[in-house]
């Protein structure tokens, strides 16, 4: 049986209703961000409380408050002249006919009557909008205060780009490992993760605890680890599957111009970099590293003493990279490729290297050129009308995604441009950061689903929210977001805005939930032996 | 059944009240206590809202009588066409009727008989009749004689009772009484501190 909460006393469809709380519930244990379910005379509506506040029904009882230390005084007022209100913004609805129960919930157009009455959602409740947990639904955590699981159809998360924002130690890595570990079990979709920290490959850290299991560790079969630093790799005992090196053939204007700010390159010297490319072709950084001054440039290259000195500069801050040779002698994006293609997950290690020069640079690069060969092979299958010649939908995962997609360079960038075409090529980008605020609002925008642990600058909660129906009732929730494992999902791949606990992650137990499947079963029992 | 009790019969009726005289001087029901009146096609219930002890005849009124007297009990004694003199009396707020089985809280068709006896409700008849609290709003839009906030406290009180948890009932009561006095709070606040275990 639900316990009712109360009845539906005012409100409006843009606003949301007002619910009087009934005597017996109280208003302590209601919380913003909790499932409900409204009872309507012949609809039943599906929302989340976004305010809770106290009435009275006279204001002197505000002005001379009653002798509330005697219990009989206080139990009589309580739910009668002084009551709880929530406040409730419906967002799905559901028909009481069969017609209607078929074709499942639908965004809501209209309020309850007056009166309704109020219900804390039951586990029918949220199965019915959520789903249940199968070959396309992840479990993905619980609701707020709700023992039932929260199912997200990662089917459709990976048809459009999504972000998981979240302030510093708010639970975005555990919360990005679990949608990996989701993508990988039950969607089509390969990830490709750039994994600045060493977090998702191998173990990873944990706030005042053990380490806990990376992707390879549960899925050995299922995901690849590459490393830009085999040293540290092989020191922290990592089982690599390739090593990434760089040649400085293999870099780009458009690299550069991406790391304008980090290298602290003047607008001319980025302008420079496309000038001395053209002109020195594939071997243009180290043709330019070699000049010994502006004088030693060729021939109707105009370049600034100053402007090639800052390029020079620069340069050289990438050239001290160490995984940057002359000459790679593997082709690292092809190998990442082929995993990919047959349906492997790569984890891209950058050790050591966890400047955020390299991070921009490997990401963008490879990035790139993953991104071209799916477009060409896209565009090959779509002249061939065949479907199966399209690869594999591709989910790229960056971290510190400001600095990729920040209004002055998310233009330039891959990203930027995956971000904004989405689908049409099959890559899509699952994006980390913990300011939105940085991201360009056009990139937000175009974002499908969003996941956001709590925030509290104000711009960024406004970046994240932004375009979002009832952004203000959200805003609530999401201030309000306790410290670690809560988080709020709204979008593309949820029916409804949802406010939930991750599921656990790094308990012996929660691995082997992961793993229903025989054969992963039998990678951890090993890895238990 | 043995506990209920013939008190009085009524002397005065009318819609909203009656008022009925004790057989026995000083034997009246106490403030509060609810009282039935009529016969079976229709019962009358009341509350007892005010009580009076005085002279048979308007105009002549009791004297000092114990000077040389030791007791009270003993000027009785002395005098016992006292007994026959004075009569004790009390009103009824009629607050609901019994047809066959179902009890309403609102005003009869018609009022009481003169010469009715009244008797006082055993306990099952004030566990029955407090299921609803509709009888609270009319003792609070009567015109009494004592304030209608003692005579709701009084009531409930004694209604309180006859219930095996007390408390509840008045909590209950009181939860009626926030509703009923909303835009009230001297009076509620007074009700709630008379009624308050």
């Amino acid at each position: 049986m639900t316990e009712r909460l109360g009845i539906i006393v005012s409100g409006s469809l843009n606003k949301g209703v007002e619910v009087r709380l009934d005597s017996s519930a109280s208003i302590e244990d209601m919380a913003v961000g909790r499932f409900v379910t409204i009872e309507g005379e012949k609809r039943r509506f599906f929302g989340m409380i976004t305010d809770v506040s106290l009435g009275v029904t006279d204001q002197r009882l505000s002005l001379t408050p009653p002798d509330v230390s005697d219990p009989f005084i206080a139990e009589v007022l309580a739910g009668t002249s002084t009551f709880g209100t929530l406040h409730v913004s419906p967002s799905l609805v559901i028909g009481g006919d069969a017609a209607a129960m078929l074709e499942g919930p639908q965004p809501v157009k209209t309020i309850p009557s007056h009166f309704s009455a109020v219900k804390l959602s039951t586990q029918e409740d949220v199965e019915l909008v959520f789903g249940t947990e199968d070959e396309k639904r992840f479990f993905i955590g619980n609701p707020l205060d709700m023992e039932v699981k929260l199912c997200l159809n990662l089917e459709e998360l990976v048809k459009r780009s999504n972000g998981i924002f979240g302030k510093s130690g708010t639970g975005k890595t555990f919360l990005t490992r679990i949608l990996l570990i989701g993508m990988l079990q039950k969607s089509q979709a390969v990830n490709l993760v750039f994994d600045m920290h060493n977090e998702y490959g191998w173990a990873g850290t944990r706030e005042g605890g053990p380490p806990v299991k990376g992707l390879k560790q549960l899925f050995a079969s299922r995901v690849a680890v590459f490393t830009l630093d085999e040293e540290n790799s092989r020191h922290r005992g990592v089982s690599t599957d390739g090593v990434v090196k760089i040649g400085y053939d293999e870099i780009g204007p458009d690299d550069i111009a991406l790391l304008r700010q980090t290298l602290n390159l003047t607008d001319l010297a980025v302008e420079a970099v496309h000038q001395l490319s053209r002109r020195f072709g594939k071997s243009w950084l180290e043709d330019t590293l070699a000049l010994k001054g502006a004088e030693e440039l060729p021939e109707g290259l105009n370049v600034h003493e100053g402007t090639l000195l800052n390029l020079q500069r620069g340069l050289a801050t990438i050239q001290r990279l160490p995984f940057i040779e002359p000459h790679s002698p593997a082709n690292a994006v092809q190998a990442i490729l082929e995993h990919l293609d047959r349906g492997i997950n790569v984890v891209l290690e950058f050790g050591r290297y966890r400047d955020i020069t390299a991070y921009i640079l490997v990401a963008n690069m490879l990035s790139r050129r993953i991104y071209a060969q799916y477009q060409s092979r896209m565009e090959k299958a779509d002249a061939a009308a065949n479907e199966s010649m399209r690869p594999r939908p591709l989910v790229i995962t960056i971290e510190e995604a400001h600095k990729f997609l920040n209004p002055e360079v998310a233009g330039q960038t891959i990203f930027g441009i995956i971000a904004r075409e989405m689908r049409k090529f099959n890559v899509t980008l699952l994006v980390i950061d913990q300011r939105p605020s940085g991201i360009d609002s056009e990139v937000m925008s175009q974002m499908g689903t969003k996941i956001t642990c709590l925030l509290d600058n104000e711009k960024d909660i406004d970046s994240v929210l932004a375009g979002v129906s009832g952004r203000n009732e959200l805003k609530s929730v999401l201030a309000k977001l306790a410290a670690k494992q809560q988080a709020l999902i709204f979008g593309h791949a949820v029916p409804m805005p949802v406010a939930f606990q991750p599921r656990e992650y790094g308990s012996a137990r929660s691995y082997r939930d992961f793993a229903p499947r025989k054969d992963a079963e039998e990678d951890i029992e090993k890895l238990w032996d | 059944m043995a506990e209920i009790q013939r008190v009085g019969e009524v002397i005065e009726a009318s819609t909203t009240g009656f008022t009925a005289q004790c057989y026995e001087l000083y034997q009246m029901p106490p403030l509060g206590s609810l009282v039935r009146t009529g016969d079976s096609a229709a019962e009358l219930y009341g509350i007892v809202c005010n009580a009076a002890t005085a002279s048979l005849e308007p105009g002549r009124r009791p004297i000092a009588r114990g000077r040389d007297e030791d007791s009270e009990e003993a000027i009785y004694r002395s005098s016992p066409q006292l007994a026959k003199l004075l009569r004790s009396e009390f009103g009824a707020l009629v607050v609901g009727y019994r047809e066959g089985d179902k009890l309403y809280q609102h005003l009869p068709p018609r009022p009481a008989r003169i010469h009715g006896f009244v008797y006082q409700c055993s306990s099952d008849e004030l566990k029955d009749f407090g299921k609803s609290f509709n009888f609270l709003n009319i003792i609070l839009n009567a015109h009494l004689p004592v304030p209608a906030e003692e005579l709701v406290a009084a009531s409930l009180r004694r209604m309180s009772q006859a219930h095996d948890d007390q408390r509840a009932f008045l909590v209950a009561a009181g939860r009626e009484l926030a509703v009923l006095l909303g835009g009230n709070l001297n009076q509620l606040n007074a009700i709630l501190g008379r009624i308050k275990l």
